[in-house]
């Protein structure tokens, strides 16, 4: 076999990402402690060469490589540029949080490096195999930082849950990847697809491979039942980390419920979208009742993920390229607006002191108007509220339902809704009417707060004119 | 002179535009400064809108200064696109203006954070032009969620006591309200392809269609209006809202509550509207009387106000829905009256906006000198402020409904077409004569009259400079409009026959 066969050009930025983040590895156990920071710009280097690479291939058509495991097309195209993106952004916000923390070490870049890598690969796989593979080299990553502040015993506890649970998951996958295996005869996505459209009697044997694989995406979505997880590793992780699972891997998971219930399993549709039907409205209805009563931001941030799950599960479950264009779209948004909430709770923590529970945001509005503002653009974002990319968002979504002649889902889904603007306004309450307790002043690099306003300030943006983002995930999917 | 300049855009994002920059410009620097220029863009906004007066013709129901229809999100067709007619061009006026007086209104009173308050009513002013500019429903439902985020912050902020409870309670049932109103412009969308309003009028729908899409907009509309039973949150934020906040509130947004029946149920839905028309009356009736009871028995003067008010609002809803009972009377087989419900309940809305901006700004008066709004508080005002007292007594008879002020003109329009559904309607609606009256003349004299009640009320001084500006540009305005409503009435003549005719011809 020759190199050509392989097409390895096309995953180049992978080969570069991988590359990256072994000289990293290396380069790291030689440089002294004062001069971490070096790690820290290699690790972005590292990021922003394979976002490069990835800008310079071609947009469109779809190219198989290294035998029909690795699949590139604008789907991967755009969630990896969106996966990369994020990861830097939050390991731009982690650098202060983890030095106050003393825990600011070349193997938490490295270790992220290789998550980011993991993403990219589920992204992009065609065959069962690799979207394990990818899938794994995610979540061990992330099993890792999670426990990455070592003296924390609630970090050490919600690694060990995630790592269970993450265990469970995996095994539900391997399982349903198994059945799927043995009634198709093939691990390549596109020959499952074909022999799932000719399956006559044994259909309800790849049913049940979907259950199984439903669950193990659900588990990794959290959506509810499968949501144990998150409030705690939400919670226990230090919040750089926090920021880190809440967002880029989000875009993974879509990828890979697009890769295989949509691509694999599309004939499947009436069946899987009875599932979501459930999963989405009991995590929109658990998500949203419990976030009320949480006092603490990041576990309230948690359960308004799960909500947030639930709503990006209606779009898929629409079953239109117009409404799996709307789920991208949500997404994407949400993992931008949640990733610039996790970037307001470190700007706030300093050494010795973490700003996690809800009253810490106490007067805000006096401390510095510009980050209340900001938190408020994102909270009204999380809550729906225009002119902010979140309302744009549900509305894709609720559009897509609506269009499928299920009114009642979309007023169920609205419902909820109404529930949770409460939660997000006792954020805006706390941080503009109540009194600051708090006169600290805010510490921070400069970087942070240039990054954490263009954040922000683009959940704002793209909420006056979202049409360019919605027409990016409409090209994606026609 | 500015036939040919896109009047609705700047008077939409001119204050917007203004607002961000008084926030940017932050409340380290001048206080002053931030005022005058807050003021400043206030009137050059009016200056703009009144081109939207001058400019308008009369003859046509057709929308004019019409923009776009530009393309904003193409996946969705959703536009950018605004135009006004005869019921939305004298409500942008009433606007415009009625935010100069509430900016000069804080002038000495906001210390806390000036740059942020002023900031957020600039910027609720150009969303509230939006609500009443915007042609295409999802630019409409924009503004309309958007106005809710800077009044939240302005009641939670600058409010009084129970302010957070009051704000949130506020911003939850305008809110649930709206929603179920999303829902039923998407579903109208996939019906009919298009979220042009104007679309929307045009297009069929089945009778079930429509009662549920009534209900949607019942639930969005009723709430801001507001109207009996769901008028709780307004007393509420009224009493804990600063006085800017109440003025904006009772004179601007409750009216966008009846513009959005006007623009959305009646021509949307016009069957659903005449079947269920018996609703929408009863719980007008029941405002009109029971919430003018209620009035009655208030201690606390803005409260008071703020459930005038939400019977004054019957008197819109009223006259909106009356129409139909008007064309089913066989004792009017003309169907004369029909046009002049509608435009009392028009009038009533603008009117009802001085009157009630005006009542707010006067019980700020006190608030300010007294830091308290309990009537028993009060007693004998006259003898240390007559020239405010003066003018008190004046906007209260407009309140009761004096004749020559505009207070009569509306309620008397409504009113005089009831007649022509049922008598018993007029005949209810007309107690609110004297239970408009009664409380009003009531507080007027527990407040202003009798002796001299403790020492702060011998300590007050009289209106200063700025508050006497406002208090007889107010005074002004409602004597005119008593006197001579013609002007007012004549803009949307044209607009109200054609919508008239419009919801006559049933969708079915």
């Amino acid at each position: 076999m020759t190199l050509e066969a392989l097409n390895y050009l096309i995953a180049w930025p992978e080969i570069f990402l991988l590359s990256m983040a072994c000289i990293v590895l290396v380069v790291d156990a030689f440089i002294s402690e004062a001069k971490r920071d070096f790690s820290y710009l290699l690790a972005q280097l590292a990021l922003l060469g394979s976002f490069a690479l990835l800008l310079m291939q071609s947009w469109d058509g779809r190219e198989l490589a290294f035998n029909n495991m690795f699949v590139q097309d604008a789907l991967s195209t755009v969630l990896k540029l969106g996966i990369l993106a994020l990861s830097a952004v939050a390991f731009v916000y982690s650098r202060d949080y983890l030095k106050d923390r003393n825990i600011f070490k070349g193997e938490y870049y490295v270790l992220g490096l290789f998550a980011v890598l993991g993403m990219m690969l589920m992204v992009s796989a065609n065959n069962l195999l690799m979207i394990y593979l990818g899938l794994e080299l995610l979540s061990l990553c992330l099993y890792a930082m999670v426990a990455f502040n070592r003296d924390n015993s609630n970090a050490s506890e919600a690694a060990v849950k995630y790592f269970v649970l993450g265990a469970i998951a995996s095994g539900m996958l391997l399982y349903g990847m198994s059945i799927l295996y043995g009634l198709s005869g093939s691990l390549v996505l596109s020959d499952i697809a074909i022999a799932i459209n000719q399956a006559g009697d044994s259909r309800i044997g790849m049913v049940f491979a979907l259950v199984f694989i439903l669950v193990a995406l659900a588990f990794k979505l959290g959506a509810v039942p499968f949501h144990m997880w998150v409030p705690d590793v939400y919670h226990g992780a230090p919040t750089a980390v926090t920021a880190f699972i809440g967002t880029a891997p989000k875009l993974a998971g879509f990828a890979l419920i697009m890769r295989l219930l949509v691509e694999t399993m599309g004939e499947l549709q009436t069946d899987w979208q009875q599932m979501l039907i459930i999963l989405s409205v009991l995590s929109m209805a658990t998500g949203n009742v419990i976030a009320i009563a949480q006092s603490n931001l990041k576990r309230m941030l948690a359960y308004s993920t799960i909500s947030h799950v639930g709503f990006i599960l209606l779009g898929i479950l629409a079953g239109t390229t117009e409404s799996y264009a709307a789920a991208m779209f949500y997404t994407l948004s949400y993992a931008l607006m949640s990733l610039g909430a996790f970037g307001i709770i470190m700007l706030l923590a300093r050494q010795g002191f973490e700003a996690e529970e809800i009253d810490d945001f106490r007067g805000l509005n006096q401390r510095s108007p510009w980050f209340a503002f900001l938190m408020l653009v994102l909270m009204l974002s999380m809550a729906g509220i225009p002119p902010t990319v979140g309302f744009w968002a549900k509305l894709a979504v609720l559009n897509m339902v609506v269009q499928i002649d299920m009114l009642w889902l979309a007023l169920v889904a609205v419902f909820f809704s109404i529930i949770g603007v409460f939660y997000y306004l006792r954020v805006i309450k706390v941080m503009y009417f109540d009194e600051a307790v708090d006169d600290q002043p805010l510490s921070c690099g400069r970087d942070m707060q240039v990054t954490l306003s263009a954040n922000a300030l683009l959940v704002l943006a793209l909420g006056i004119y979202p049409a360019g983002l919605m027409a990016l995930c409409l090209s994606v999917f026609i | 002179m500015f036939a040919d300049w896109p009047l609705l855009s700047l008077t939409v994002w001119i204050p917007i535009l203004g607002g961000i920059a008084i926030l940017l410009s932050g409340d380290k620097g001048s206080a002053t400064g931030v005022r005058r220029l807050a003021v400043v863009v206030a009137v050059v906004t009016f200056i703009l809108s009144l081109g939207l007066y001058t400019g308008f013709d009369m003859n046509t129901a057709e929308m004019q200064f019409v923009e776009g229809p530009y393309e904003w999100i193409g996946a969705f067709d959703i536009y950018y696109h605004l135009g006004v007619d005869g019921i939305s061009m004298p409500l942008i006026i009433l606007t415009t203006f009625t935010m100069i007086l509430t900016l000069i209104a804080a002038w000495k009173v906001i210390q806390k954070k000036p740059a942020q308050y002023l900031a957020a009513f600039l910027i609720m002013e150009g969303l509230m032009i939006g609500v009443f500019a915007a042609l295409d429903s999802i630019l409409f439902y924009v503004f309309w969620e958007g106005m809710l985020v800077p009044m939240f912050i302005i009641i939670g902020v600058w409010g009084g006591e129970r302010r957070v409870y009051a704000t949130i309670k506020f911003f939850i049932y305008t809110f649930i309200g709206s929603v179920f109103m999303l829902i039923a412009l998407i579903y109208m969308y996939y019906q009919n392809g298009s979220f042009a309003i104007l679309d929307m009028h045009a297009m069929k729908l089945s009778m079930d269609e429509q009662l549920l899409i009534f209900i949607a907009f019942l639930m969005a509309f009723a709430v801001k209006v507001p109207m009996w039973p769901v008028h709780t949150w307004l007393p509420d934020a009224h009493v804990e809202a600063p006085t800017g906040g109440s003025v904006i509130l009772a004179a601007i947004m409750l009216k966008i509550g009846g513009y959005g029946f006007l623009r959305f149920s009646l021509p949307i839905t016009p069957d659903a509207s005449d079947a269920l028309d018996w609703l929408i009356i009863t719980m007008s009736l029941v405002a009109i009387v029971y919430i003018g009871f209620v009035a009655l028995v208030q201690k606390d003067m803005k409260k008071l106000v703020a459930y005038s008010s939400i019977a004054h609002m019957g008197f819109v809803t009223l006259g909106l829905f009356v129409v139909f009972q008007i064309w089913e009377n066989p004792a009017n087989s003309s169907g004369s009256g029909a046009v002049l419900a509608v435009e009392g309940a028009i009038v009533q809305m603008i009117s009802h906006g001085f009157i009630s901006g005006a009542m707010f700004l006067m019980i700020g008066v006190l608030y300010d000198r007294m830091h308290t709004r309990n009537i028993q508080d009060y007693g004998g005002v006259v003898h240390t402020m007559p020239i405010f007292a003066g003018f008190a007594v004046f906007f209260s008879m407009a309140n009761a409904g004096l004749p020559g002020t505009s207070g009569f003109v509306g309620e008397f329009m409504v009113i005089i077409a009831s007649f022509h559904a049922n008598f018993w309607y007029a005949f209810l609606a007309a107690t609110t004569l004297i239970l408009g009256a009664a409380y009003t003349l009531w507080m007027v004299k527990r407040v202003f009259y009798g002796e001299v009640a403790n020492d702060n009320v011998r300590a007050l001084k009289d209106l200063n400079q700025r508050e006497l500006l406002i208090m007889s540009t107010l005074a002004v305005v409602v004597l005119a409009m008593g006197l001579y409503p013609a002007p007012v009435v004549e803009v949307m003549h044209a607009t109200i026959e054609n919508l008239l005719q419009h919801v006559a011809v049933s969708k079915l």
